[in-house]
């Protein structure tokens, strides 16, 4: 197979873009509205709100949350979120004494039906490279400092399993109301780089 | 194969920054290559693995320069060109003649799409053996080469770690990627710690990752 092969002159990406687009548009291959309702789907359905909602129900149903640590999969789907990039979702709880952060090395994974698709710093070579090798200071640059004392359990996406991190439930939020503490979540809590805070 | 895709460990990356509000994609073409590059393998005919496997075959300075959905439109291109749907150089020489330019576009090639057995959608299968290591178990990734496909980082070879968890079998990426065959397998999470993978100075942690049956021995 002849691969790509490096040149300085290449036309910039957005017209490679649309050059591809318009070379299979006509051979009836891509449709511009087939493209555009992909598109949207990820800009306006798919994202971190969703994942949101399940730590909001993990952290107000005991039994739901047992249900998701033993079954994401199957626990994310009965909120109505599943699809590529979700074939098997684990979730992993973050506690006093346990903090666990995701990443992949190799490529970019990512859980897509709970958080939609990846931020820039998920995909920046810094972030792949020095997250399995140190988190604490990485994580400590990323604004999160961890008490030594706590267990640092990094997962690195390597197979088709892809990983939610359950963050812990902020003091201060008992009388919150499942939907008000799911506008608390953030996405870089449930990937690992940050605590959620009460606001 | 060892490629400027395998970036654990790397040294010499700087720091990261968060960006606020950062939008889903911050240029209208990401989107485009984000749908295309998503399309690009059932046009093909090819696969997930086939398409991650052309995501590591890009030139190292273009892997870097072209950014996350730069390299998925490149490497949509690769995978349609293999399969001959479309011709070397035609995305090439219609974005030439898009901004401007007045060149010839090649002839259409003819289709030449993989021929190779599936075993269903997605990537878990079912198998009937029994899993070769159980929760517990001190194992050592083989120190496994290949010019090809793997989804086993150059970090972990030839590291011993513990089985953390087995999960759901999986076609093997490795075969599955070259239209070999799917090759499914046990799935295992496993733990390593810090000081086994990056020596005693290492910042006190755990890693855990998956690793397919075939890249793992008993200790």
């Amino acid at each position: 197979m002849a691969d790509h092969s490096h040149t300085t002159d290449r036309p910039p990406p957005a017209v490679r873009a649309e050059a591809l687009e318009s070379l299979l548009a006509e051979r009836g291959l891509v449709k511009s509205e087939v493209l555009d309702g992909f598109i949207n789907r990820f800009v306006n359905d798919v994202g971190p709100m969703n994942g949101a909602k399940v730590v909001a129900k993990a952290w107000t149903d005991d039994d739901y949350r047992a249900q998701l640590l033993a079954d994401g999969t199957g626990a994310i789907k009965e909120l109505g979120f599943a699809g590529p990039q979700g074939e098997h979702i684990v979730v992993v709880e973050n506690s006093d004494d346990v903090h666990n952060v995701v990443v992949c090395t190799l490529c970019s994974c990512y859980p897509w039906p709970v958080l939609g698709l990846p931020p820039e710093w998920y995909k920046d070579p810094a972030y792949r490279s020095r997250m399995v090798r140190e988190p604490r200071t990485l994580l400590s640059e990323m604004g999160l400092d961890l008490d030594d004392g706590v267990e640092v359990r990094v997962w690195d996406s390597s197979a088709e399993n892809r990983y939610l991190v359950l963050p812990q439930r902020p003091d201060g939020t008992d009388g919150l109301a499942e939907d008000e503490l799911a506008a608390l979540v953030t996405r870089d809590a449930m990937v690992g780089v940050a605590k959620v805070s009460a606001g | 194969m060892d490629g400027i895709h395998d970036m654990g460990g790397m040294q010499g990356w700087g720091s990261v920054a968060i960006a606020p509000d950062e939008p889903v994609f911050r240029e209208h073409w990401h989107g485009r290559a984000f749908a295309m590059g998503a399309m690009s393998m059932g046009l093909s005919g090819t696969n997930l693995d086939a398409f991650r496997h052309g995501l590591e075959r890009l030139h190292p300075y273009d892997y870097l320069a072209d950014g996350y959905y730069g390299r998925w439109l490149a490497c949509a291109e690769t995978l349609l060109v293999d399969s001959g749907v479309l011709a070397p150089g035609a995305v090439e020489a219609r974005a030439r003649n898009l901004a401007g330019e007045s060149v010839a576009e090649p002839e259409d090639v003819e289709e030449n799409k993989p021929v190779y057995e599936r075993g269903g959608a997605g990537s878990l299968r079912e198998i009937d053996d029994p899993p070769a290591f159980s929760v517990g178990d001190r194992v050592r990734a083989k120190e496994i080469r290949t010019d090809g496909h793997t989804r086993m980082p150059g970090y972990v070879r030839g590291r011993t770690g513990t089985i953390h968890a087995l999960r759901p079998a999986a076609l093997l990426p490795d075969t599955n990627a070259h239209f070999e065959g799917e090759n499914p397998q046990h799935v295992y999470t496993v733990e390593f710690d810090s000081t086994e993978l990056w020596g005693p100075d290492a910042e006190a942690s755990k890693l855990r990752i998956d690793l397919f049956e075939s890249y793992l021995e008993a200790t």
